[in-house]
């Protein structure tokens, strides 16, 4: 988080205006569209869209709505869930109660809803910075699942307080198989990534990354602080809030407030650590780590033959080691995360024959 | 007129609790500067630990020792680890190693000293009496106590020590603390040590009210307004804060809380410390940082 990184951001914009026509990003990103757009919704079966990919695509989505906010725009925030937990309730009330709303316009209404809360507690952010904004985002998170969970209205007066989507379907296709809700959020995804990638382009993602790196000397440069932060909450909660509607409805299928709890929060602030901060792409590698690890845990415990000293419980134990020491670790050698890493060897792979 | 005294009093007793898990923060936010989130871990560790060896039949005093000799180890391990690499770096990056730390922490001790909830009996009856009409337990006194002594005691280590006046050289100015030759890494093992048998006091406290479970771990969140209100750098601001959130929290429970059809005591806190943060950002005994462009 330095102003050399500002620099090579101008520096980046430059390359992509004037670079060649077919330079290695331009490939890599094609290929990306095919693979996420052709190949994995023909080739992918139910078990993998349904418990990696839907997953690590919506939390990458969550990650990169945080890491809008704390990655670029240098705010911290302990309540990421709670706006998530905003975004689903308003999507299966609005879906309920407005049932002539398409899906499209559902989701970015509850975006917007999701982003008014931003909006209202991100306002102490105008007074206070650093891990003192942890007070106020914490209120978030324990207020937000509060108010879902005692105001049966929200849950439609159901008995267990749990919301399930009503309809999946845009303009009347059915979208509740796998391969369906796999489109909503690949496409979904699409969408916000380009929006996010215009926004930090923009006046104001500029403007976010000096008041990141120094805001005292952005404000006297003539930043206008005080809405580039609300900004920051605003556009971070919408995104916080569709990936919230999708996590709910296009990956659980049913939700409450619960699953929006705090660890939700930390899982996201994990994402966004282990990703890498002010990175685009950095959220889904991270994501993709959050949603694997459980998994290769429980594949790889038998398989080292460690099953007679480790029981399920202890495997729920280990994941916090792992991530908690991985976070360290990366703080300390990678700050910038995986991502980082990952196109750094990008980069080095590019000019393989050639390199020094 | 009666019963709100007692509710008042009811509060302030929980925000003694409340209290001593801050002071752990505000010995090392003094020290280095870092927001150690990990506190909340070190409160469960702590009292895993003494729970553990005190159920295998060791006596009082040995489990103690032992568990503050655990805690030592910790300290040196994190100032050798975590701290050591990562000096000089943003106090926002220190926030974020000791978030990852505290999960290690939380995660080693469950993994090894298992998931399941322990009794904790420190023997002391917390039957409420009746006190001029006032509804108080042994344990609450107890406690009481156990705070005025612990605040006297670290007071006492800063002012009147060696190792004391050096850890507030090193808060004061650490650049000016190293130059005259006083040593980094020795001053953070001590203070991580001492906020570690804070921690080991708090944990028991704690433990012998609820139980020794994971959810010990979750008073870290509830300290962060008392530090907020109080301000990260002074200890006597540490219990004013948690007094003042343990009453108002136990006041907004009983007045608010059947307005608004539901227990407001989960989030009352955080709003209360965010409204404060409005009014006096640096808390009511904490000092003024000096911006420098």
């Amino acid at each position: 988080m330095s102003a050399s990184k500002l620099a090579g951001a101008v520096h980046f914009g430059a390359t992509l205006s004037h670079g060649p026509l077919l330079s290695v990003r331009r490939a890599a990103i094609l290929i990306a569209l095919i693979a996420v757009y052709g190949v994995i919704p023909i080739l992918g079966n139910d078990y993998w869209l349904n418990s990696l990919i839907i997953p690590t695509i919506v939390m990458g989505l969550a990650g990169l709505g945080l890491n809008l906010l704390m990655g670029y725009a240098g705010l911290m925030s302990l309540g990421s869930a709670a706006f998530m937990a905003t975004g689903a309730f308003a999507t299966f009330n609005l879906l309920l109660r407005l049932p002539f709303l398409p899906l499209p316009v559902v989701l970015l209404l509850s975006g917007l809803i999701a982003g008014l809360g931003g909006l209202i507690f991100g306002l102490p952010s105008l007074r206070i910075r650093g891990f003192y904004l942890s007070a106020p985002t914490l209120g978030a998170q324990f207020f937000l699942t509060w108010l879902f969970q005692t105001y049966h209205w929200f849950s439609n007066n159901s008995m267990s307080l749990v919301i399930s989507a009503p309809r999946l379907e845009i303009f009347g296709y059915d979208l509740s198989s796998s391969r369906g809700r796999y489109l909503l959020v690949a496409v979904t995804a699409g969408f916000l990534l380009l929006l996010a990638h215009a926004i930090i382009r923009s006046r104001i993602g500029r403007d976010w990354m000096a008041i990141r790196d120094m805001e005292v000397a952005a404000s006297v440069t003539g930043v206008p602080i005080a809405r580039r932060k609300l900004q920051a909450y605003v556009v971070s909660s919408v995104f916080l809030g569709i990936a919230g509607a999708l996590w709910a409805f296009a990956y659980l299928g049913t939700a409450d407030s619960n699953t929006f709890s705090l660890d939700k929060s930390f899982q996201v602030l994990f994402i966004v650590l282990i990703g890498g901060s002010a990175s685009l792409f950095g959220n889904f590698i991270g994501a993709a780590f959050i949603v694997l690890t459980p998994i290769v845990l429980d594949i790889l415990v038998p398989v080292l033959g460690l099953d007679n000293y480790i029981d399920q419980g202890s495997i729920a134990n280990i994941e916090p080691i792992i991530f908690g020491a991985l976070i360290i670790f990366l703080l300390i050698k990678e700050p910038d995360g995986l991502a980082s890493l990952f196109s750094r060897t990008i980069r080095a792979l590019s000019i393989w024959p050639l390199r020094r | 007129m009666l019963f709100l005294i007692n509710i008042i009093v009811a509060g302030l007793l929980s925000g003694l609790m409340y209290a001593l898990v801050a002071i752990g923060f505000v010995l090392i936010y003094k020290a280095s500067g870092v927001f150690n989130f990990a506190q909340g871990a070190m409160v469960l560790l702590s009292a895993l630990t003494f729970v553990t060896l005190n159920e295998h039949g060791l006596p009082f005093w040995l489990c103690f020792i032992i568990t503050v000799g655990v805690l030592i180890v910790a300290a040196v391990l994190i100032e050798f680890l975590v701290l050591r690499p990562l000096v000089n770096r943003s106090p926002d990056t220190l926030f974020m190693a000791t978030l990852g730390l505290s999960f290690v922490i939380e995660g080693l001790a469950q993994l090894v000293l298992g998931t399941d909830v322990h009794q904790l009996d420190l023997g002391i009856p917390d039957v409420p009496l009746k006190l001029y009409g006032l509804q108080v337990s042994d344990f609450d006194l107890f406690t009481a106590v156990v705070s005025i002594l612990l605040v006297a005691v670290l007071a006492l280590l800063f002012g009147k020590t060696r190792v004391g006046i050096s850890l507030r050289a090193v808060a004061d100015n650490t650049l000016a603390a190293q130059s005259i030759g006083i040593r980094l890494p020795y001053i953070w093992r001590i203070v991580w040590s001492v906020a570690g048998v804070v921690a080991l006091i708090a944990g028991l406290l704690w433990g012998n009210r609820q139980g020794v479970q994971f959810s010990l771990s979750l008073v870290v969140l509830k300290a962060m307004p008392v530090l907020i209100i109080g301000g990260f750098s002074s200890i006597p601001g540490a219990i004013v804060g948690g007094l003042i959130v343990g009453a108002t929290e136990n006041l907004a429970d009983i007045y608010i809380g059947p307005l608004v059809h539901g227990a407001v005591s989960d989030w009352f806190a955080y709003i209360l410390a965010t409204a404060f943060l409005l009014i006096r950002p640096n808390g009511l005994f904490g000092e003024k940082p000096i911006q420098r462009v």
